[in-house]
């Protein structure tokens, strides 16, 4: 079963205005958090690989809406938003860009690890693809347990040509596991247009082959992303079995803080920002009287105030002593 | 979570431990562990390709769905990766899961999520997340399979930090370290050689749990040490056999836990035998022999009087007919020449 984009309003779920607010200040937070990271990245104060989802909030400020507390999460390597809009600290996730033993991988994993237990946010993980199998186990386990949560599954477009990508669709689908599969499709696999290595680019209709039901939404429109969601997310606790959303969105930065970005149009950037999450959901309450600009203001100086308390908490923060380096290998100690 | 760990074997249809004393074959005794482990522990489940109806590509878990049925002894589509990973996310859950790869070739379908995911989650997340799956596999050759169904690939495996790596290579161990690698926080991958399953022998009345730490001194002696493990076991004590017969007395070490190694007990061994052959059935370069010979070295090089031989597989794709697979695998003639070598050295110095 798929449905075709409509615009927002076809499907549009009543939402108060404090609903709204809400979506907004959920993507004005990440993507403040994320310009701040590009200029510590500059500073050499975060290293390694940096991906940004600068241009793609949209989607986790939709999803995240509705997963309850006891849902799992799993991630890509472009998560500070899902882990963010997840509900774990913008603290923790900064010391964490820093190395810093307070961040929420201990400092271990850095921007593509983010954790967290306590939120149930399984990763952080850097193999494309290589997160769907946990999302299912995940799923099985909580369906074995009779637990009645589902498991939301981020991946990027990439990852639709990896096998595990279609070995867990068909267990998923087999065996009727509460995942939702989120499609984050931002038109290129690093630096490879969609249609030059898929043979379907309509990647949702892959979702039939698995008799799952899938549907395509304007990722860029938060509010399209969270009635899709909610509608899926409803059916999977209902026991209808695993759901595909895929949203189509755009990343306006690189690939990663190494790309130089070859592969495409200025031009064609230009035309995506002008469809940018926040710049719309904002202007469109604006044009209904539901946003007055001294509350965007707000929002956006609140936002700000909370990320500069997360560079100075990992600022302040530790490194994990050397001595440590092995801790966690294994739990039992093991002789070297 | 309101999981359900019986603390002693208990079960309505019988008790998993029968009359003292059985004849049982390396295949019944994994079996009845896999068994213990599904009565013991609600969070127990297998999964893995045909080991539901068909019974095991093995015949490992014959009879164990319909005791136990298609939730929990769960048959699962050709995707290793996926049932892998999703036993690994099961573990993630609170499950404790077995997952059953037919054979350790099959396996490298499922290398990303056994090193990528289990075996780096912990450290990765700062000691938050803990990936308590058992991943068993067959490994070895002997049964003319050719070249995609007999290699013996746990060397690879044991050089990953984050695995237990176990190699049961008795009926003991076969029936007992089951369960303690489940009772293990951390993911446990176990080898079970192909030419062991139909081994038969006396397992005792009490057998159960084994640790998962120790090396196993098989057979005493004091003139060489052999190391081996898995498969290769029954061999090296044949050859330590015919060693006896020629007044050469051999220790034979069963490593048993392939990572981390139980060096202690080996350089124990050496320290007092001054020599040492490890019978591995890798192939020599790069294999867990080339290990343990380092780790020798390194901790016993002022007790050798002989360098450290390996007898391992020869550098080739197993191969299909009989003569040249035999060829290929070491044999106790190979150990016994290696052994004598090393003792010839200390006599001839």
């Amino acid at each position: 079963m798929t449905t075709a984009i409509e615009p927002h309003h076809g499907a549009k779920p009543h939402l108060s205005r404090a609903h709204l607010l809400g979506l907004l200040r959920d993507m004005v937070r990440v993507r403040r958090f994320e310009e701040r990271c590009a200029e510590l990245y500059q500073q050499e104060k975060i290293r390694g690989f940096l991906h940004l989802c600068i241009g793609e909030e949209a989607v986790a400020a939709g999803v995240f809406r509705c997963l309850e507390p006891e849902d799992a999460v799993v991630s890509t390597y472009r998560e500070h938003g899902h882990a963010i809009l997840r509900g774990v600290s913008m603290d923790a996730v900064m010391a964490e860009m820093y190395g810093k033993r307070e961040g929420c991988s201990r400092g271990r994993g850095g921007s593509m690890h983010l954790f967290d237990a306590a939120t149930r946010f399984y990763g952080g993980n850097a193999i494309v693809a290589g997160g769907l199998p946990l999302a299912a186990g995940l799923a099985l386990a909580d369906r074995m347990r009779e637990r009645r949560c589902i498991t939301a599954c981020f991946f990027g477009d990439g990852a639709t040509a990896e096998g595990e990508f279609h070995e867990t669709m068909n267990l998923a689908a087999l065996w009727t596991l509460p995942v939702l599969f989120v499609c984050e499709n931002n038109l290129y696999a690093m630096g490879t247009r969609l249609e030059r290595v898929q043979s379907e680019p309509d990647l949702h209709a892959k979702a039939a082959a698995y008799r799952m039901a899938s549907e395509a939404v304007d990722g860029m429109d938060a509010v399209a992303v969270e009635a899709a969601a909610r509608r899926m997310t409803a059916a999977i606790r209902d026991g209808a079995g695993p759901q595909f959303l895929e949203c189509r969105t755009y990343r306006f930065r690189a690939h990663s803080m190494f790309d130089p970005q070859l592969y495409r149009d200025k031009a064609e950037v230009e035309a995506w920002r002008h469809r940018d999450p926040i710049d719309r959901l904002a202007g469109w309450m604006r044009q209904t009287g539901a946003l007055h600009d001294a509350e965007l203001d707000g929002i956006r100086r609140d936002a700000e105030a909370e990320v500069e308390r997360a560079v100075a908490f990992a600022e302040a923060g530790s490194w994990e002593p050397v001595e440590d380096l092995a801790r966690d290998v294994y739990t039992r100690e093991v002789r070297p | 979570m309101t999981a359900t760990v019986t603390p002693a074997i208990v079960t309505p249809a019988g008790p998993v431990v029968e009359a003292a004393g059985r004849t049982i074959t390396y295949r019944d005794a994994v079996r009845e562990a896999i068994r213990e482990a599904l009565l013991r522990d609600d969070r127990a489940f297998l999964m893995g390709e045909d080991v539901g109806r068909y019974g095991g590509c093995y015949a490992v878990s014959k009879g164990l769905y319909d005791e136990f049925g298609p939730d929990r002894v769960r048959d699962t589509p050709l995707s290793e990766s996926a049932f892998v990973g999703a036993g690994i996310g099961a573990a993630l859950g609170g499950m404790r899961p077995i997952v059953e790869v037919m054979t350790v070739n099959f396996s490298l379908l499922a290398l990303d999520q056994i090193v990528n995911n289990a075996a780096t989650l912990r450290h990765m997340s700062g000691g938050q997340l803990g990936v308590p799956v058992v991943i068993r596999m067959a490994t070895g050759a002997g049964r003319q399979l050719a070249a995609q169904h007999s290699h013996s690939l746990e060397g690879w495996y044991a050089h990953v930090p984050g695995l237990r790596v176990l190699a049961p290579a008795t009926l003991e161990d076969a029936r007992g370290m089951l369960w303690t690698a489940l009772q293990d926080p951390d993911p446990v991958v176990i080898f079970e050689h192909v030419m062991l399953y139909n081994t038969e022998g006396t397992l005792d009345a009490g057998a159960g749990p084994v640790d998962i730490d120790r090396a196993a001194v098989r057979r005493s002696g004091r003139d060489v040490t052999l190391v081996t493990y898995g498969g290769s076991l029954p061999k090296t004590l044949a050859a330590a056999e015919t060693l006896a017969t020629e007044g050469i007395s051999a220790d034979v070490i069963d490593l048993r836990t392939l990572r981390p190694l139980d060096l202690g007990t080996i350089l124990e061994s050496v320290g007092r035998t001054r020599r040492a052959v490890v019978v591995d059935e890798g192939w020599l370069t790069g294999s867990l022999a080339a290990e343990v010979s380092a780790r020798i070295m390194e901790g016993a090089f002022w007790s050798l009087d002989a360098p450290v031989a390996r007898v391992c597989s020869a550098e080739v794709p197993i191969p299909y007919p009989r003569h040249l697979e035999q060829a290929a695998l070491p044999q106790p003639a190979a150990i016994v020449a290696a052994a004598k070598a090393a003792v010839g050295l200390r006599e001839g110095a």
